[in-house]
């Protein structure tokens, strides 16, 4: 109806509801700021505040590093996006190997869970060492000697297993209704997995597959115990002869410029998931 | 003739430009059973949720034992303690047995001793022929008993007021006659209730009113002697030939 009027006491209403967010807009921002000078009062209070801040926090040091560091830091990014590439297509494989039903597959399953097993216990970066150090130690002909190709298959072979079972984790959580709506349709093992059962289940564990490539992405700092000279080595190589840490700071803005982002996409992606399957439920 | 329990004055509800609710005007005395009848999308469940505050009028009011509750000064949680609810899909908690769904807001909300909630809602389950179910989880319960589970723990907490929400909607039908047998027991002894329902000859039985809504207005409210045998609107007479059988 478009001749309807909101009442006096809608409007009273509206004017209290109004009143009550601002209300909460103002202690919230109140909250925010008193817990933000508390800790800055504690840091600039310390007593070693001054040494701190010239070790930590020294703009000349900063800038003399800087173009050494981006150089470096390029490599983790562009370890990051192979390897997370090739982490989701064998996480995703190992996880399908891991739930097939077919008797044919079963050596597949027995491999993966032997894979996961292994993998998932050996610390990264013993892996990173075995695997930079230890394959071009092998000459074998045909297999590339750079360490930094090696340090990332590492890096893919040990993230595989833990999104293998992100992976696993989702597919056993999609209801057996599913399956079986989806059976009695006709359709294949296989189409079910691919059609329905996959596809709902990577939208339920993007956050915790998200959240392993946060991870991932930091770990790429790891290939420096290779001599791979990506953003850390080259932060160290130049703490090594100044004995000023700030250029660690400085790796540190570089990582957290891009997990940031990444872990906002993800909520946006998640809400948006979320709104488009369940409108009109609260 | 007694105050209202609840009191619905002029209660409009719009989702962005398509309005749900208009100008409904409605009274629930004590021990009152009243059926809101229409089709699907009539407004019967947002009105419901409305008078539970789980969604916020756009204008109206709306009082419960006598105070205002759409003022948004009123702490919701404090009227929901006093109004139980029953949804379409049960809502049950899967990982609570159903002892504990049924024990759980006595306990945390109303402060009650962990053995006084269990006899109440042990006592309750039986009356109700679930005293074999007790211990089990919900999903482990036909359609029919996850229902009248969710009616015990509607009544657990002791309300004085009861909105249904369609709750026969997802049985099968030889399912449909425990749950309303259980609401017929509630009615008898003087329970008030609002209940959403597609069960007309139910309501024709144990309502005192009866009201049509229509695109989100009460066209007609009445006993439901009148409602169903000599309706007054000609919308009514359109959905009853619809919906009775013969």
């Amino acid at each position: 109806m478009t001749d309807w009027q909101p009442s006096d006491r809608e409007l009273e209403r509206r004017r209290v509801r109004r009143q009550q967010r601002t209300r909460s807009l103002l202690v919230a921002s109140g909250a925010i700021a008193l817990v933000l000078a508390g800790l800055v009062t504690v840091l600039l209070s310390a007593p070693g505040w001054d040494r701190f801040r010239e070790t930590f926090f020294d703009w000349g040091y900063a800038k003399d590093a800087l173009p050494d560091i981006r150089d470096g830091f390029w490599l983790n990014v562009k370890l990051f996006l192979i390897c997370e590439v090739a982490i989701l297509a064998l996480g995703l494989a190992v996880a399908l190997a891991r739930t097939s039903r077919s008797p044919l597959l079963a050596p597949f399953r027995l491999l993966a869970v032997v894979y996961v097993d292994i993998f998932r216990g050996v610390p990264t970066v013993l892996l990173i060492l075995m695997l930079g150090f230890g394959v071009p130690a092998l000459r074998l002909e045909g297999l590339t000697d750079d360490r930094y190709v090696w340090a990332g298959v590492a890096l893919v072979l040990s993230y595989g297993a833990y999104v293998a079972e992100v992976f696993r984790s989702g597919i056993e959580s999609i209801h057996p209704s599913q399956v079986m709506s989806a059976e009695a349709l006709a359709l294949s093992r296989t189409q079910t997995m691919r059609f329905v059962v996959v596809p709902q289940a990577v939208r339920r564990v993007a956050p915790p597959l998200l959240n392993d490539f946060v991870s991932l992405q930091k770990d790429t700092a790891l290939v420096s115990v290779v001599g791979v000279f990506d953003a850390v080595f080259a932060a160290r190589d130049t703490t090594g002869y100044t004995f000023n840490y700030t250029p660690y700071v400085v790796v540190s803005v570089f990582f957290i410029a891009i997990t940031i982002p990444l872990a906002r996409l993800t909520d946006w992606l998640g809400r948006r998931a979320l709104e488009r399957e369940r409108a009109g439920v609260r | 003739m007694t105050a209202p329990l609840l009191e619905a004055l002029e209660v409009r509800k719009s989702y962005g430009d398509r309005v749900v609710l208009d100008d409904v005007t409605l009274d629930v005395h004590p021990h009152d059973v009243v059926c809101l009848i229409g089709s699907s999308g009539s407004g019967k469940s947002t009105l419901l949720r409305c008078l539970n505050l789980l969604e916020d009028v756009d204008d109206g009011v709306i009082r419960f034992e006598g105070r205002e509750i759409s003022d948004p000064h009123v702490d919701p949680r404090e009227v929901r303690q006093r109004m139980g609810m029953v949804f379409q899909a049960y809502n049950l908690f899967p990982h609570l047995s159903v002892l504990d769904n049924c024990t759980l807001a006595p306990r945390r909300v109303h402060g009650l001793a962990r053995g006084a909630a269990e006899d109440r809602a042990r006592e309750l389950l039986a009356t109700f022929g679930l005293a074999d179910h007790v211990d089990k989880h919900p999903d482990r319960l036909s359609g029919g008993q996850q229902q009248r589970v969710a009616l015990v723990r509607a009544l657990c907490t002791q309300p004085t007021l009861l909105l249904l929400d369609e709750i026969t909607a997802a049985l099968d039908p030889e399912l449909v006659g425990e749950v309303l047998g259980i609401v017929r027991d509630l009615a008898e002894r003087g329970t008030t209730m609002v209940l959403a329902t597609h069960e007309m000859g139910f309501a024709r039985e144990v309502a005192t009113t009866v009201c049509f809504l229509s695109d989100g207005r009460i066209l007609e409210q009445g006993p439901p002697q009148q409602i169903f045998t000599d309706p007054r609107e000609e919308r009514t007479r359109q959905f009853l030939t619809r919906v009775l059988p013969g």
